[in-house]
C-alpha cells in the first residue's frame, strides 16, 4: 500500500466523490426510479424541445451506438483502434451507394452494410491482431486514412462530393423525414446497442475478452482461442459502427468523405476513454460529454477544444480508469 | 496404450538444447513427477506439452493423438490442462468468474444466441457457472466465490488455479510446482486434494515439484532430468538410491572433494 500512495504524489483531489456520490443508487429503488424517470424524459423530450435541441440529442444518441461500437474492441477486447470513423464510413456508404444509385429500400440497405463491415473488420483484422498495442494503433490508423481516401477518389462513391439523394426510409407507410423521427430512431438504436453490449459483456464471449486482456498466455490455456475472439471483437464492433452508419446516411440523405476524418475516429476513442473503457454507462457518460460539451460551450467558439485537451489531460492524470467508477465486487448472482 | 507419450521431445533455443531426446510415458490413472535441479528444463517441457513452446523435434502423442504444431486452446480442448509456476490468475476478475473460464472451450454460446439471449445460451451459461461452482466446491473454496482472485491469501489462489484447471474437465493435469510457496499443513492438504482428484475425477496427474518430501509421497514413478536429459525414472526408492540422480542434485564425489 506505501508504495501505491508514493507513486502517485500528487494527491488525488476527485478521490472517492463520484463513489460516493453513486452510493445514492445502491438502493435498487432509486436506481430503477432514476431510470424510468430518464426514459419518460428522453420519450417527451421532442414534445417539448425546439429543433435545435432535438438535433443534439439524435447526435448524441448517434455517438452512443457507435462509441458502444468501438468500446467492443477497445474497452472489451483490449485493441486500441485510431480508425473506427472507416467502420462508420463503410455502413454509410453502403447505404448510401445501394439507396441513391440503385434505388434500394433503407431497412434492405442495411444487411448489406452490415455484411461490408464484417469483411472490412476481417480484412483488417485478420492480418493485424496478431501485432499489440501501439502497432495495431498504427495499423488501424493507416487504414481508417485509406478508406477515407479510397472513398474520395472512387466514382461510385462520388468523390470529394459525395452521394446525393440518399433515400428517407419508410416506417409502416411513414416517412421518416422528421427530427423527431430521427431522434426516436436512434434513441431505439441507442437502447438496443446498450441492450446488446450488456449481454455481451454477462456472457461466454464478454469474459472471454476481459480474460485476454487480463492475461492472454493463462486465457489460452484455459482453452480460450486468442485469435478468433480477438477476430469476433473487431468484427462486432464494426458491425455496430456500420449500423449506426447506415442510419446517418438515411438521416443526413447526403454524405461525403469529410464526415469520416480521423478527427471523428479520434473524438468517439476520446468518448470512451473519458467515461471508462469497458463500463457501459461510462461509455454512455462519455458520449454525452462529447457531444454536450461543444454545444454548452458553444460562446466561446474555437476555444473548445482547448477546453477538451484540457479536461482529457485532468482524467487521465487523476482518473485514468475513466469518469465512471470501477464496478465493485461483483455479485453474479441474478 | 500410455495416456500420453513423449519420444525423443527436443527443444532447442538457438545453441542451447533445453530438452534433449526425452521420452516417457504416462498411464492413465497415475500419478507422475518430473524433477531435476534448477534450470533442468523441466518447464520447458510442459510449456511444448501446452502448445506454448513449438518442440524442435521428436513426438508427443495424447490419447493417440498428436500434440504438435498445436495451438494452447486446441490442447486444452483436447483434455489437457495446466498450473502455472507463478500464479496466472485473472486477477481483478472474481473468483467464479475465475473459474468459469475453464469452461469455455466446452460450451459455444456465440453472438447471435447471446444478443437475444436465447433459451440456450441461457442454460449454457447457467450451466458453467454451475460447474464453476461444483470446482471451487471441489477444491474448498465455494464461499470465496464473489471475492477478486488478487485479494485471496496466495494458498487460495493456488486453489482458484486448480478449480479453474478442473474446470476446463481435462483428462490429465499438468502442475507446475503446485506446492511452491504453501506451508507443511497446506502441503498436507495439497497431497490429499492430488489423491482426491485422481480417484473421484479420474484425472491423470503429471507434474513438477522442487520438495523432494512431497514427490516421493505422492507418485507412484518419477521422471529426473537434468540438462534435458532423462537421467533417471522409477519409483522413490529407486531415483533416491540412483547415483546419476544423486550427482546431479549435489554434484560428484570427486569434485567435492577437490573442491
Amino acid at each position: 500500500m506505501a508504495e501505491t500512495k508514493n507513486k502517485h504524489k500528487i494527491k488525488n483531489p476527485f478521490e472517492g466523490i463520484i463513489e460516493k456520490l453513486f452510493m445514492i443508487f445502491e438502493n435498487k429503488i432509486y436506481l430503477y426510479g432514476f431510470f424510468a424517470a430518464l426514459v419518460v424524459f428522453l420519450v417527451i423530450f421532442p414534445n417539448t424541445s425546439s429543433r435545435f435541441t432535438q438535433e443534439i440529442m439524435t447526435n448524441l444518441f448517434f455517438y452512443v451506438v457507435v462509441c458502444l461500437g468501438l468500446n467492443i474492441i477497445v474497452g472489451y477486447a483490449g485493441l486500441l483502434h485510431l480508425g473506427y470513423a472507416a467502420f462508420f464510413a463503410v455502413g454509410a456508404y453502403t447505404t448510401g451507394i445501394l439507396s441513391s444509385r440503385m434505388g434500394m429500400d433503407f431497412w434492405l440497405t442495411i444487411p448489406f452494410s452490415i455484411v461490408a463491415a464484417v469483411i472490412a473488420g476481417l480484412a483488417i483484422g485478420f492480418p493485424t491482431l496478431r501485432l499489440r498495442g501501439d502497432y495495431l494503433a498504427i495499423v488501424t490508423l493507416g487504414f481508417g486514412e485509406i478508406t477515407r481516401l479510397t472513398i474520395r477518389n472512387l466514382d461510385v462513391t462520388g468523390g470529394a462530393i459525395g452521394l446525393i439523394g440518399i433515400q428517407r426510409p419508410e416506417f409502416f407507410g411513414i416517412t421518416l423525414n422528421q427530427i423527431s423521427h430521427f431522434y426516436y430512431m436512434f434513441f431505439i438504436l441507442a437502447i438496443l446497442a446498450i441492450i446488446v453490449s450488456y449481454r455481451l459483456e454477462n456472457s461466454r464471449m464478454g469474459r472471454a475478452w476481459e480474460y485476454i486482456r487480463e492475461d492472454e498466455d493463462a486465457a489460452a490455456a484455459m482453452g480460450i482461442n486468442v485469435t478468433t475472439s480477438r477476430l469476433y471483437a473487431f468484427i462486432i464492433g464494426s458491425a455496430f459502427g456500420a449500423v449506426a452508419g447506415s442510419f446517418f446516411a438515411a438521416k443526413m440523405t447526403a454524405i461525403s468523405p469529410d464526415s469520416f476524418m480521423f478527427i471523428h475516429s479520434v473524438m468517439f476513442l476520446m468518448a470512451v476513454v473519458l467515461g471508462g473503457m469497458g463500463k457501459i454507462p461510462g461509455v454512455v457518460l462519455g458520449s454525452v460529454l462529447v457531444v454536450l460539451i461543444p454545444e454548452v460551450a458553444r460562446g466561446i467558439g474555437p476555444y473548445r477544444l482547448l477546453i477538451f485537451g484540457f479536461l482529457l489531460l485532468i482524467i487521465m492524470l487523476y482518473r485514468p480508469q475513466g469518469i465512471w467508477p470501477e464496478k465493485p465486487t461483483i455479485s453474479t448472482d441474478e | 496404450m500410455a495416456l500420453l507419450q513423449i519420444k525423443d521431445l527436443t527443444l532447442r533455443f538457438g545453441g542451447l538444447c533445453a530438452v534433449n531426446a526425452l521420452s516417457l510415458e504416462i498411464e492413465e490413472g497415475s500419478i507422475r513427477s518430473l524433477i531435476g535441479p534448477n534450470g533442468a528444463g523441466k518447464t520447458c517441457v510442459f510449456n511444448c506439452l501446452t502448445g506454448f513452446y513449438k518442440p524442435s523435434d521428436g513426438e508427443m502423442l495424447f490419447q493417440g493423438e498428436s500434440l504438435v504444431n498445436k495451438k494452447p486452446h486446441i490442447i486444452t480442448y483436447m483434455g489437457m490442462a495446466r498450473t502455472f509456476q507463478n500464479l496466472r490468475l485473472f486477477k481483478s476478475m472474481s473468483v467464479l468468474e475465475n473459474v468459469m473460464s475453464g469452461m469455455h472451450c466446452r460450451t459455444n454460446a456465440a453472438f447471435f444466441t447471446t444478443a437475444f439471449r436465447t433459451k440456450g445460451q441461457r442454460e449454457e451459461e447457467k450451466h458453467i457457472r454451475e460447474v464453476a461452482e461444483e470446482c471451487l466446491d471441489f477444491v474448498g473454496i465455494l464461499n470465496k466465490k464473489h471475492f477478486i482472485a488478487s485479494n485471496l491469501p496466495y494458498g487460495d489462489q493456488r486453489k482458484v488455479e486448480w478449480a479453474r484447471a478442473l474446470a476446463t474437465q481435462p483428462k490429465l493435469l499438468l502442475l507446475d510446482e503446485p506446492a511452491a510457496g504453501l506451508n507443511k499443513d497446506e502441503k498436507s492438504r495439497l497431497i490429499d486434494l492430488m489423491h482426491k482428484i485422481r480417484d473421484k475425477r479420474e484425472v491423470t496427474i503429471f507434474l513438477i515439484e522442487h520438495d523432494m518430501g512431497l514427490v516421493m509421497k505422492i507418485s507412484e514413478k518419477i521422471f529426473v532430468i537434468d540438462y534435458g536429459v532423462k537421467i533417471a525414472e522409477g519409483t522413490a526408492q529407486e531415483v533416491r538410491d540412483n547415483p546419476k540422480v544423486v550427482e546431479a542434485y549435489l554434484g560428484k564425489e570427486e569434485e567435492e572433494e577437490t573442491a
